[in-house]
């Protein structure tokens, strides 16, 4: 790599920053889904359909005149509506199951969301244009769109209102007692069905977020959903479940991957190299893994 | 076992019939042999072994990308066959064609076998869900590469080679079918006489219980890759069928095709009963014939039906249609029940 760090600088230091931009998204999609797996034990599929979802919100609202921005505010609160119906549907009858039942419900919801958006919003890559203009740094040679910053930060804000809810309300104590143990929690009067479904609900408000976010920096498309769940779960594979500081390195770490992958290899090899990555790291968990595995459990 | 021999002759004849009996359907009877050999080899590792993968998809489309690589490439300049995005530049004669096919068919199975056999070991260690994903990006991943690259057509496709002018206009569907039905018919020869061995016993052994597998000596590693690897032949051989018959390669549209193909034989082998040698044979050939209804008279809501339909199977009817007729008739399957069992489960129900 360090070709690239000594006789093109600027191009390093516009992928890092492009890099850990973009990876603040991604870590705000998997502290979602690092909370459902905790909490639930649920690996949900449609994580990146929900993301999506959330887009197409913002883009209707920038059709509509409105600036898209404002679907931060309105994608999540339509969003958790959204994932409690899932939930009240779905979810709630897999829960207690086998994980890899949960896998192949959530990859079919994920597939019905697909059809569904494309026949709802159309097969064209959108964008909602939001209009923040760039900054330029460094004597023009690293350009850092404004809009890219604005859901950076805007991410940020969303991850820490998150977590001081999630320490401080009555709800938030009680997700976290459920996630610890949830029969004890259910005998000292935590309704868990209720949790759950606040669980699922808080978890595709933030893909709301996020798909807010995505469509005004990038692009989006109804089939574009399962790379985002992937990313998701390397993240939170490779963070642990409940380590916050951890998915945001980890975020950051495979958004610069991915920006560097894109000038290295070509756009067209983008997300198989995350899909690659993926089972690079499971791999390389397992082994890790089998020399500590000592015991029968 | 003079019954089954009965029916085992029933269903050969009424095989090698269909495609007289029925001359519209020949497409999709062979569709349907390569959906069972998908299922029922599926079935191997996700319902006897325990290990659910999402990523069996990648063998049958290496099979399919290899199968037409090597029938073309043994005659014509595989690159130039590419660019010209299949204009008759370059025809087989009918020689070539059977040749390249038969050659093809054979480095469809065995690279895929080997390609198991080198990733089993590090891939089959996961457990669980951890397998399932990374079974599913392995697929993924295995689509969105090949569509960057150059030789076998990138984003715009591989024309496969047009079959040959020989005889009448129905040799080509005959050609197909019968290639299709024999691979069926080995396919459960060998499933059969694997199921009737120890090998079985030890994958459902895997399946309960991995690690007292393990505590009891046997290697469980190794009978998982050599599972995985009996998977990988006989997807690779569909695949490379699934080629010709289809006739068009695209990277994600048919040979990784991880949203349809992918889903479907593990959605077959559950909904005709996981772990049974008949049920996934069932499950496609309902499914079949209820994704034909659907794709025909519900065109453009496919997509939205499989998904409702995977949801509805995965949530109320998991067993599959083999594991409920064995809750209802346990006697046809070998088991004994105790009179006393059956009167405590009538006054429970």
């Amino acid at each position: 790599m360090d070709f690239l760090v000594f006789q093109y600088p600027m191009i390093t230091l516009q992928a890092c920053l492009d890099g850990i931009l973009l990876g603040v998204l991604f870590a705000l999609i998997a502290y979602g889904m690092a909370l459902q797996w905790g909490v639930m034990n649920i690996i949900n599929i449609a994580q990146g359909d929900l993301v999506i979802l959330g887009g197409y919100i913002a883009y209707f609202m920038y059709l509509y005149g409105i600036h898209p921005a404002w679907g931060v505010i309105v994608a999540p609160v339509i969003m958790y509506f959204v994932g409690i119906a899932i939930y009240k549907l779905v979810i709630n009858k897999v829960v207690d199951r086998d994980l890899f039942i949960s896998i192949l419900a959530t990859f079919g919801i994920s597939i019905l969301f697909m059809q569904l958006m494309n026949f709802a919003f159309g097969a064209d890559v959108v964008l909602a244009n939001s209009g923040y203009g760039t900054t330029m740094l460094f004597d023009n040679n690293v350009v850092l769109p404004n809009s890219k910053i604005f859901s950076a930060f805007i991410s940020i804000v969303f991850a820490i209102c998150l977590v001081i809810y999630m320490k401080k309300s009555k709800l938030g104590r009680a997700i976290r007692a459920t996630a610890q143990n949830a029969r004890a929690a259910k005998i000292l009067g935590v309704d868990t069905e209720k949790v759950y479904a606040a669980t699922f609900g808080i978890n595709a408000a933030l893909c709301g977020v996020a798909g807010a976010l995505i469509s005004i920096t990038f692009t989006i498309h109804p089939y574009m959903g399962l790379p985002y769940t992937i990313r998701s779960f390397m993240i939170v594979i490779v963070a642990g479940l409940g380590n916050l500081p951890g998915v945001a390195m980890s975020g950051m770490g495979l958004g610069v991957f991915e920006e560097f992958a894109d000038y290295i290899l070509g756009t067209e090899f983008r997300i198989g190299s995350v899909f690659l990555l993926l089972v690079l790291i499971l791999v390389y968990r397992r082994f890790k893994l089998s020399r500590k595995r000592e015991y029968l459990k | 076992m003079n019954k089954n021999f009965i029916l085992y002759a029933v269903i050969l004849i009424f095989g090698l019939a269909a495609p007289f009996l029925f001359p519209a359907f020949k497409v999709q009877l062979s569709i349907l042999c390569v959906l069972i050999v998908l299922a029922t080899t599926w079935n191997i590792q996700g319902g006897e072994m325990g290990y659910n993968s999402f990523g069996n998809i990648l063998f049958y489309g290496l099979g399919m990308y290899l199968c037409a690589s090597v029938q073309v490439g043994m005659f014509f300049p595989l690159a130039e066959w590419t660019e010209s995005g299949g204009e008759k530049t370059f025809v087989h004669t009918p020689t070539q064609f059977f040749q390249g096919m038969a050659v093809g068919l054979v480095v469809a199975a065995l690279v895929p076998t080997i390609v198991a056999g080198l990733i089993g070991y590090s891939i089959l260690g996961l457990r669980g869900h951890y397998f399932a994903i990374c079974t599913l990006g392995l697929g993924v991943a295995a689509g969105e590469i090949s569509g960057g690259i150059e030789i076998i057509g990138a984003g715009q496709g591989f024309t496969t080679p047009p079959f040959p002018n020989v005889g009448s206009l129905e040799a080509r569907g005959e050609f197909f079918y019968f290639l299709s039905f024999f691979t069926l018919v080995l396919t459960f020869i060998a499933v059969r006489s694997i199921y009737s061995t120890r090998f079985k016993l030890i994958l459902n052994a895997i399946r309960d219980n991995e690690d007292k597998a393990e505590a009891m000596g046997i290697e469980t590693m190794k009978y998982k890759i050599i599972g995985w690897m009996i998977s990988a032949f006989f997807c690779g051989l569909a695949g490379g069928i699934m080629g010709g018959l289809v006739g068009y390669i695209d990277s994600t549209d048919v040979a990784f095709d991880g949203r349809e193909m992918g889903v479907f034989m593990v959605l077959m082998a559950i909904l005709g009963g996981k772990g049974t040698l008949w049920g996934p044979i069932i499950g496609a050939t309902i499914f079949h014939i209820f994704k034909e209804g659907f794709w025909t008279f519900f065109l453009g809501w496919q997509y939205v039906a499989l998904g409702v339909l995977i949801v509805v199977i995965v949530i109320y009817f998991p067993e599959g249609i083999m594991g409920w007729l064995r809750e209802k008739y346990p006697e046809r399957f070998g088991e004994v029940v105790d009179e006393k069992d059956r009167k405590a489960q009538v006054e429970l129900k």
